[in-house]
């Protein structure tokens, strides 16, 4: 198997995460998913450090970011497909 | 027995087993400090536990100092003790619990004696007991007499993918052998607190940890919080390293318990485990000193210290080993990486390689090999201080 630019945990999540240094704007990502092993490959629009997360879909502010296949927290402000998800655009909703 | 269910330790009074073999030279309080250091540099073989506390202290937060300086002096990684304080009758406090494990201990006052003479009488017991000390030796034990601790640190979100997951592993493999194990950080379980709870073996144990949880929220976050601890939860190393909420940490901090095994019972900070062997949850701080401070109080003898940005943390007693599933910092800070398992990303590594992998690197540490905090020389020992002093 080639070695990913991006993981996702579960099949639900609606983010995944660079674990390769280097990922800039515009490049095809491979994705792997670690639930069923099933692949995918993405766009990014932004350059993304490792370890940062990438967005699988469209968002609108007050949508539920799922990760682990769980809540990880709200969308402050709108974000498409592709894009950088980090405090910017991700809080939590504790606290 | 194989390689991965026997270890060679040094079997105590009580016995317990220890991987280490330390003289310590036990503070009872901040202004101890020095004379505990000058002892140390004294004897050769001693290490002397420095730290910020123990005047004025009362309450519940005066018997969480005792249960932590008699814990650590009491740890199986700790052959024999010197005390020393500045009056009597706290340092007898303490000497008479550490006493308890039938270790070798030795408990001095300053007060009316001075740092000097104190520092000569305590040097020369300490002389005797290096010397009682380096000629003991290790014996093969079975797996399950390993009492095995986690936290994480500097997490990032390939913690969640790799080195947490890893540990977690160990511990589904571990447990079910008869291993202790022990896992905290009440404030980094929140956004997860429905799965921790959970994972509890039994509907009360599950209510016990959510009203550990719930009473950290109501008594420390709610009265002091700003706006949030978006300051501090996450911090800027999590941030710097792509984790972005709480609950996003909280997902990955709980990937080191593993997929089967469950929390057997809720151990107050320090506390040891009375329900025999299995994985407990501490209350404890997530600040990686404190929190290893208190486990290493509790008995345990190795720690698993899963990181994603590099956090470098140690402990005095007990070995602490690194893992992390992040690439960079295995290229940029290897030398405080104990187990790489940056594989698991590249999918060059099944989890279950990851965790062996880490099961065997435990099994050297306990055996003796030095791990690359002890190597670089991280002691950190931190008290859990649970309010003002008087």
């Amino acid at each position: 198997m080639s070695v990913p630019h991006l993981i996702v945990h579960d099949k639900e999540d609606n983010v995944g995460v660079v674990v390769v240094e280097g990922v800039e704007a515009g490049n095809d990502l491979f994705c792997v998913v670690t639930e069923d092993n099933s692949d995918f490959t993405i766009k990014t629009n932004h350059d993304i450090p490792i370890g940062h997360k990438v967005a699988l879909q469209d968002f609108k502010e007050g949508d539920t970011v799922i990760k682990y296949g769980e809540d990880i927290g709200k969308i402050v402000q709108d974000v498409a497909k592709g894009d950088h998800i980090h405090t910017h655009n991700l809080k939590t909703k504790r606290w | 027995m194989s390689n991965l269910d026997s270890f060679f330790g040094f079997r105590r009074e009580n016995n317990r087993v220890g991987v280490r073999n330390y003289v310590a030279i036990l503070p009872v309080d901040d202004i101890s400090n020095a004379a505990c250091e000058a002892v140390a540099n004294n004897i050769k073989g001693t290490i002397a536990l420095p730290h910020s506390y123990g005047r004025l202290q009362f309450g519940e937060d005066l018997d969480l100092h005792f249960r932590t300086i008699i814990g650590t002096g009491a740890n199986p990684n700790v052959a024999a003790c010197i005390v020393i304080g500045i009056e009597p009758d706290w340092t007898k406090k303490i000497v008479d619990g550490i006493a308890e494990t039938g270790k070798p201990v030795a408990g001095f006052s300053i007060e009316q004696h001075g740092d000097i003479a104190t520092i000569a009488a305590a040097s020369h017991k300490a002389k005797e007991f290096v010397h009682m000390k380096s000629g003991l030796l290790r014996e093969e034990c079975d797996i399950s007499e390993l009492w095995v601790a986690t936290k994480c640190g500097e997490s990032d979100t390939t913690s969640g993918l790799a080195a947490c997951p890893a540990v977690g592993n160990m511990y589904d493999k571990w447990i079910p052998k008869g291993i202790y194990g022990c896992f905290g950080e009440t404030t980094e379980i929140t956004g997860g607190e429905h799965l921790c709870k959970e994972r509890a073996i039994s509907p009360e144990i599950g209510e016990k940890f959510m009203a550990t949880w719930q009473a950290y929220q109501d008594e420390v976050v709610e009265p002091y919080k700003t706006s949030d601890l978006s300051d501090s939860q996450p911090t800027k190393g999590n941030i710097a390293g792509g984790l972005t909420t709480i609950e996003e940490k909280a997902l990955g901090n709980l990937q080191k318990i593993g997929k089967e095994v469950k929390y057997i019972d809720v151990l107050g900070p320090a506390e040891a485990p009375k329900s025999g062997p299995g994985l407990y949850f501490m209350d404890t701080s997530s600040a990686a000193a404190e929190c290893n401070t208190i486990q290493a109080a509790a008995g345990y003898v190795v720690h698993c210290f899963p990181t994603g940005q590099g956090n470098i943390i140690g402990n005095p007693i007990m070995p602490v080993i690194k893992i992390t599933g992040n690439p960079r910092t295995v290229r940029t800070m290897g030398e405080h990486i104990d187990v790489d398992v940056s594989g698991i990303v590249k999918r060059e590594m099944s989890m279950s390689e990851a965790g062996d992998k880490l099961m065997e690197c435990i099994i050297r540490t306990a055996n003796g090999t030095l791990t690359a905090a002890e190597a670089l020389g991280h002691v950190e020992f931190v008290m859990t201080k649970l309010y003002r002093s008087a």
